[in-house]
């Protein structure tokens, strides 16, 4: 099969980007989008052209690294996938196919395809953990946690940081992101004695880093490659409401 | 060179608490005095890197990601093994040890191995409290799995994704670290050199993969947990990404490289289905507790699956190994493969595939019970087939996975550089020939929690408390250099052939001659064909683009040109191994029926390289390993 590529090409954060359209011929419909772009990229570097920069890694969506708008979706038209599992067979011969880096104001453009998303890291950052220091725990099952909730923190914890919510949002806002951070730890009975302050400055980071708003339309949760529920935005909202509330009207210990 | 393992006098049992006791502290105030440099913040470097900033070190953190979290660990999907007992199926430190020996075809050090079942139910508890949402029991207790080439329930799991939660554990405490100033995080950093002065690991040189810049750094101690070289074979399961540059900088700079011809192949993975292959996807092991392996008894039997009856399928690892059946330990189980395949007994267009079948699983437990334990895999097997692993049996085949050879370190996981330690996959220490599954993660958190922390203080508290060296000393100046002189060498050459074409080329000579079963013949041919191939690469290679910003093509150059001298040296250590363990099967050496023939009199040892310099032979040094606790036997798993 043949497709024809049109390309954002950006030299890098400082300079101005523009489409540029690519031949991909001889493709099969097995190749992951990936493997399409790398036998462009040995064709473009055969004659002496710039290969198109684009992030990736694990190829097996996982490690959320690769991260593509594919005419216009995140990730491009399957569901539950990462561009790395997205399969030629997705398209059809012929087709024109729009690719582009995920645009957000939090995530610039790098080069090309790739953006930097470390306003994912200084959220997690600012309270994306438990403080167990390393040695000082206890015995494992010395905690009994209910399948439900163990199953649901798992639900949140599938979260693969590669940044489609926020590509999704027409405001760009990274609400699934972090409620999924927050909310698998808020979840489990180790993760109570900082659930608040987590909360509060998981969100205050997430305003500074740049996100916009929650509206509330769930084109995150419909384009994470990993279905995380909008469920789990609610959960942030009450818990984020439960320790505005107690931080406003703290009392003291006694 | 002098290897000295440093492992402890006394019992077994009493070497690592006996070892910690003895070696020396660093005072609470002066642990900010030492910079320590963490290299990889995979498992073990996350850890390590949280760890050490807990405990008060001033830490510098190193990835060529674009984030920690995105280290390769990720991809584990099985899970992690910990001498736990939770089941009462009788398991207990010593046998996950002597498991994990076995396992290793009596190949790794006693010590080491009794060291990692020690401290694995402490992994267990750390992560646990960090957050990790292992898969529990409807009581809310942790759930366990099986494993290969264990007959008890140990080893834990998180879904399909048990390396993603576990890295992320790590990541969140590293990230804690961070936030409070206690470790420096550089990401998109690749480290290219190592600086030593006097003797001793003094820093690192990295290119910032954004802007290309290159910065030098220092420290009192450098830490490598820059993972496996499984990317020499150009296809395998590791991330695109993954290289062994950072530990063969060190190689060329004193550090032994020990035992690199022993790779894992790993028997389910999805088959090869083009030349525009970029990898390989494993099917998770756990997939072996419930699915049954099987060719057809006939050879070029193309009928599909369903239409073969069942006495004309050969369940071979159910019938070789009665007693481990599916559960045979993975080299075994990819060479029974591979024999199949011989044989013409293949599955699938290209012959080269044998069936993993869940339809006994299926009618005996119910589609929603095999959906709830490995859904997410079918899920994965669907979309790079299009088959449903629910209606046909999947289609697997052997491939390169994990390599147990690594640097060389002693007990203290300190190589043979002063000063320079390495973690994780990237040492050699704990798996010997062969790692089970479930026994990677155990090990990268074992190093980063609960070993580096303890014996980085042996070495650090001699040296002096001085600020770690001055980055325009003499040898960060040349070292420097020699960063830009490989660049400019690279992007100046404008030749004609690709560095993916050479990339795939080692890869083939490698999978064809050094792959799942290795002669002579062939190790030689390797020998003299990858130097020829190196020099095609120095004379026609063409780098596009410039040193001075984001260029991937280069990035790939500087490791594909570490790959073609590491691979040589693979082939040279398979060439010497005279003999077949784990995952090294030299053909001459077998028993009439095929199982690997091992050489416990003249074998016994670690091979340790020492790099020689450029075009020369390198030097082969023998750790040789000695069982106290244990008996070498021959490995069965009948």
């Amino acid at each position: 099969m043949k497709v024809t590529l049109r390309v954002w090409r950006q030299k890098d954060g400082d300079s101005a980007g523009k489409f540029e359209e690519y031949e991909a011929e001889g493709l099969n419909p097995n190749m992951s989008f990936l493997e399409m772009l790398d036998v462009v990229n040995e064709d473009l570097t055969t004659k002496g052209e710039d290969p198109i920069a684009f992030a990736h890694d694990c190829r097996e969506g996982i490690c959320g690294t690769c991260s593509c708008m594919i005419d216009g979706k995140p990730h491009g038209p399957e569901t539950g996938v990462t561009t790395c599992q997205t399969y030629m067979r997705s398209f059809n011969d012929g087709d024109l196919i729009t690719v582009e880096p995920f645009r957000a104001s939090a995530f610039p453009v790098q080069k090309d395809l790739i953006t930097d998303r470390s306003a994912f890291d200084s959220v997690v950052q600012a309270g994306g953990f438990i403080t167990a220091r390393t040695g000082s725990c206890e015995d494992a099952n010395a905690l009994p946690i209910g399948k439900e909730i163990a199953d649901l923190a798992m639900d949140a914890a599938a979260c693969i940081g590669c940044g489609a919510c926020v590509a999704a949002c027409k405001n760009s806002s990274a609400m699934l992101f972090v409620s999924a951070k927050a909310g698998q730890l808020n979840l489990l009975p180790q993760g109570q004695p900082e659930k608040d302050s987590r909360v509060l400055n998981m969100v205050a980071t997430m305003d500074e880093a740049g996100f916009g708003n929650c509206t509330n339309q769930y084109e995150c949760s419909a384009a994470c490659p990993k279905l995380i529920s909008e469920e789990f935005i609610s959960k942030l909202n009450r818990d984020y409401l439960a320790a505005s509330v107690k931080s406003a009207f703290k009392a003291s210990a006694l | 060179m002098i290897l000295d393992s440093k492992i402890p006098s006394g019992p077994l049992e009493k070497k690592w608490d006996k070892h910690v006791m003895d070696g020396k502290l660093v005072n609470p105030a002066n642990k900010r005095k030492y910079e320590v440099i963490v290299v990889g913040t995979g498992l073990a470097g996350a850890s390590a890197a949280a760890t050490l900033a807990e405990l008060g070190y001033s830490v510098n953190a190193f990835t060529f990601h674009d984030s920690p979290r995105r280290a390769h660990s990720i991809a584990a999907q099985g899970g992690i093994n910990a001498a736990k007992n939770y089941q009462n199926d009788g398991d207990s430190v010593y046998r996950l040890f002597y498991d994990t020996v076995k396992g290793g075809d009596f190949r790794s050090r006693e010590a080491n191995v009794y060291r990692l079942a020690q401290v694995s139910a402490n992994i267990i508890d750390q992560c646990v409290a960090l957050g990790v949402p292992f898969a529990r029991e409807y009581g809310g207790l942790l759930a366990n799995r099986s494993f290969g080439g264990a007959q008890v329930s140990r080893t834990f799991y998180a879904r399909g994704q048990t390396g993603q939660q576990l890295l992320l554990g790590a990541y969140s405490g590293l990230s804690r670290q961070v936030g409070l100033g206690n470790v420096r995080m550089n990401a998109n950093h690749e480290m290219l050199e190592l600086v030593l002065i006097d003797g001793h690991a003094r820093g690192i040189i990295t290119r910032n993969v954004i802007t290309g810049a290159i910065e030098r750094h220092s420290a009192h101690a450098v830490v490598l947990a820059t993972g496996g070289y499984g990317n020499v074979f150009y296809l395998s399961t590791n991330a695109l990404n993954s290289n062994v540059t950072a530990a063969w900088r060190a190689h060329r700079k004193g550090a032994a490289f020990a035992n690199p011809c022993y790779t894992q192949i790993h028997p389910t993975c999805i088959p090869v289905s083009g030349e525009y292959q970029s990898k390989l996807t494993l099917m998770s092991e756990s997939l072996r507790n419930d699915g049954r392996i099987w060719a057809p008894k006939k050879k070029g039997d193309n009928r599909p699956a369903d239409q073969i009856p069942e006495d004309e399928r050969d369940y071979y690892l159910e019938r070789k190994y009665p007693s481990f059946g599916n559960l045979a330990p993975r080299d075994i189980s990819s060479r029974a493969a591979k024999e199949a395949c011989d044989e013409g007994r293949g599955v699938g267009e290209t012959g080269l595939g044998v069936y993993l079948d869940f339809k006994d699983a299926i009618a005996r437990l119910g589609e929603s019970a095999i959906r709830e334990r490995y859904g997410n895999l079918f899920d994965i097997y669907h979309e790079i087939t299009g088959e449903r692993a629910y209606q046909q049996p999947m289609r697997i085949y052997p491939a390169v996975h994990y390599t147990m050879g690594g640097l060389w370190v002693d007990y203290n996981l300190m190589s043979s550089i002063p000063g320079c330690f390495v973690l994780g996959e990237a040492n050699f220490s704990d798996h010997g020939a062969n790692r089970l599954g479930a026994s990677a993660l155990m090990q990268g958190l074992a190093d980063g929690y609960f070993v580096l922390p303890y014996t980085i203080p042996h070495y650090l508290a001699d040296v002096p408390r001085d600020p770690a060296p001055p980055t325009d000393h003499p040898e960060f100046v040349k070292a420097e250099e020699d960063v830009a002189n490989r660049t400019n060498a690279l992007l100046s050459n404008n030749g004609k052939q690709t560095v993916r074409s050479f990339h795939k080329r080692l890869g083939k000579i490698m999978w064809d001659k050094c792959g799942m079963a290795r002669n002579r013949s062939g190790l030689e041919e390797a020998i003299k064909l990858i130097p020829e191939l190196r020099q095609e690469f120095d004379e026609d290679v063409c780098v596009p683009g410039t040193a001075d910003n984001l260029n991937q093509s280069l990035e790939i150059a500087g490791r594909v040109s570490d790959f073609f001298e590491l691979g040589e040296l693979m082939c040279r250590d398979a060439l010497a191994r005279e003999e077949s363990c784990g995952g090294h099967f030299r053909e001459e050496h077998q028993y009439p029926d095929g199982e690997a023939k091992r050489d416990d009199e003249n074998c016994a040892h670690v091979a340790a390289w020492e790099w020689k310099g450029k075009g020369e032979a390198p030097a082969l040094h023998k750790e040789t390993l000695e069982y106290d606790a244990v008996k070498m036997v021959t490995r069965s798993y009948k």
